[in-house]
């Protein structure tokens, strides 16, 4: 798995539940206290030990804790790059959820060796989606409902999202979008540097 | 336009196509802008204005009517607004028919990524055909890839340094050991720089390790290391040569005076008692001191010899002093300098 993957999960761990759980699990994966490089690639086992750790740790299930990765890529201000570069996927929340098919490739042009999920988009009317999580490995799409559900704050949506469970390495997430004006959301500038 | 044209498109088409065009008239006037270069004047918009006035024209040069441009054909622009000059645009001019004027469209090109700052733009401001969006997205998600590029190579760095400074220092005593040694003054005597070598043999040392067992002798070790430690400057160097043998590198100083006095405090400092788990270990030491102003061309394995020739003097004296290489009883004498 990718260093940035890796150290998404280490600093979710630490930014949530702080350096000394970080520690300890850690510890329990058999992973020094730094952790990970971002632009390194590790095992997948090394990744498995340090999800398997925290759930342990926390006590919270595996699914949830990737969900709530998910929530905390898109929403804390420690990596507002990445909601930042989501937000260019397009104006409004329908328009993101299209520029998701593109995703993976768009991954690969900043960072060639980072492999993503692919992911499809296949819309059943105006505000009806199901997303397709294709991944060797389990878990993206409790990221990837996560991702979505923050998005969807993020551009002010009411949005229903559930995880239909995994077959031959696609995951499958059914979005319903209730109130497309639901808030405001967050202002979104193309200009770097801004919100 | 006029029929025979053979495609006809209304302007609100054409601002979603190009947002960034304009209609300029004969007589140089901007009949007509697209919504996106309109923002460049923010309120009050391009239109009415003298295009040569509101763009100052960089390529092709020269050109002081807009005829004369229109005259050219389809021809590449290079343009910089005059209210911002460092905002360059691209562009392409075409002549529409004749007596109608020009049609431009306009580009940030690579300037965009300030252009969206300085002019408040977003995304519905450029056509999905643009690529600007996915440009200012790549630019962005390259300078995350960077930051973190540029974090591992500091963390390097310092593991580096931490890994060289460990490599150079003897474990326990801190000081510098044989190799960091070999190191400086293979340098000083590249650079001719001018230095002086103390060599120090502890004297029984061997009893207290006999005596009072290892641990006391490491103890002692380190008092030793402390004391040279605190008799010498910054720019100096304390190294432990192994054993209970150190060799002091003095950068710089070569005054006999001066050395003697260093020696004479160490050695006094040294001969008093060191308690270690209620008993007081006592030691001694002889010193050799080289000099390199006493050589033609000071050679570091050569002054450590003489160095070592003239400690051993120090110890056939009665221990307890410091003797200088070319000194009566110092050792072999000096080639004289010069």
């Amino acid at each position: 798995m990718h260093g940035l993957i890796n150290r998404s999960i280490q600093c979710f761990l630490r930014d949530t539940y702080g350096a000394a759980a970080w520690t300890a699990v850690a510890a329990q994966a058999g992973l020094g206290a730094e952790g990970f490089e971002a632009l390194l690639s590790y095992e997948d086992r090394l990744t498995d030990a340090v999800l398997d750790a925290a759930a342990e740790h926390l006590d919270k299930p595996r699914d949830m804790l990737l969900e709530d990765l998910g929530t905390y890529l898109v929403s804390h201000p420690n990596v507002r790059a990445v909601r930042r570069l989501l937000r260019f996927g397009g104006e409004s929340f329908i328009d993101f959820l299209h520029s998701l098919d593109e995703l993976h490739d768009r991954s690969r042009l900043a960072v060639p060796d980072l492999a993503m999920p692919e992911l499809e988009l296949r819309d059943h009317s105006a505000t009806a989606f199901t997303l397709l999580v294709r991944h060797p490995y389990p878990g993206f799409g409790h990221v990837s409902v996560g991702v979505l559900r923050a998005m969807a704050d993020d551009y002010g949506v009411l949005a229903f999202l559930e995880f239909q469970g995994r077959k031959d390495a696609v995951e499958t997430i059914t979005i319903e979008c209730v109130e497309i004006d639901f808030t405001e959301g967050r202002d979104f500038a193309l200009a770097a540097g801004a919100a | 336009m006029p029929a025979g044209a053979g495609l006809t498109l209304d302007h609100a088409a054409l601002d979603r196509l190009m947002p960034m065009h304009a209609l300029v008239s004969p007589t140089g006037h901007i009949r007509r802008t697209g919504p996106t270069l309109a923002k460049l004047r923010p309120g009050e918009g391009l239109q009415g204005a003298r295009f040569l006035e509101v763009f100052e024209l960089r390529r092709p040069r020269n050109i002081a009517r807009i005829a004369e441009l229109a005259a050219l054909g389809p021809t590449a622009l290079s343009l910089r607004l005059r209210d911002r000059p460092e905002m360059p645009l691209k562009g392409l001019s075409v002549a529409l028919d004749t007596g109608e004027g020009l049609f431009v469209n306009l580009s940030f090109g690579i300037a965009a990524v300030e252009a969206v700052g300085a002019f408040d733009l977003n995304g519905s401001d450029f056509p999905p055909t643009d690529l600007t969006t996915g440009m200012l997205y790549l630019v962005e998600a390259k300078e995350a890839v960077m930051r973190e590029s540029r974090n591992l190579n500091m963390r390097l760095q310092g593991a580096k340094i931490a890994a060289e400074e460990a490599a150079f220092t003897d474990t326990l005593t801190g000081l510098k050991n044989r190799r960091a040694m070999d190191m400086i003054l293979a340098r000083y005597a590249a650079c001719r720089e001018s230095f002086s070598l103390m060599h120090i043999d502890l004297d029984f040392f061997k009893q207290v390790n006999d005596t009072h067992g290892h641990a006391a002798g490491d103890h002692v070790l380190q008092v030793a290391a402390r004391i040279l430690k605190d008799e010498t400057r910054d720019d100096d160097t304390a190294c432990r040569f192994g054993g209970d043998e150190f060799v002091l590198i003095f950068h710089r100083m070569t005054d006999r005076g001066r050395l003697a006095k260093v020696a004479a405090r160490i050695l006094a400092r040294l001969e008093r008692p060191i308690p270690f788990e209620g008993h007081d270990c006592r030691i001694s030491g002889s010193i050799g001191i080289a000099v390199s102003d006493d050589y033609a061309a000071p050679k570091p394995e050569q002054m450590l010899i003489d160095a070592d020739m003239a400690l051993y003097a120090s110890k056939k004296a009665g221990r307890a002093r410091a003797s200088f290489v070319g000194e009566p009883g110092g050792g072999r004498p000096a080639v004289a300098a010069g």
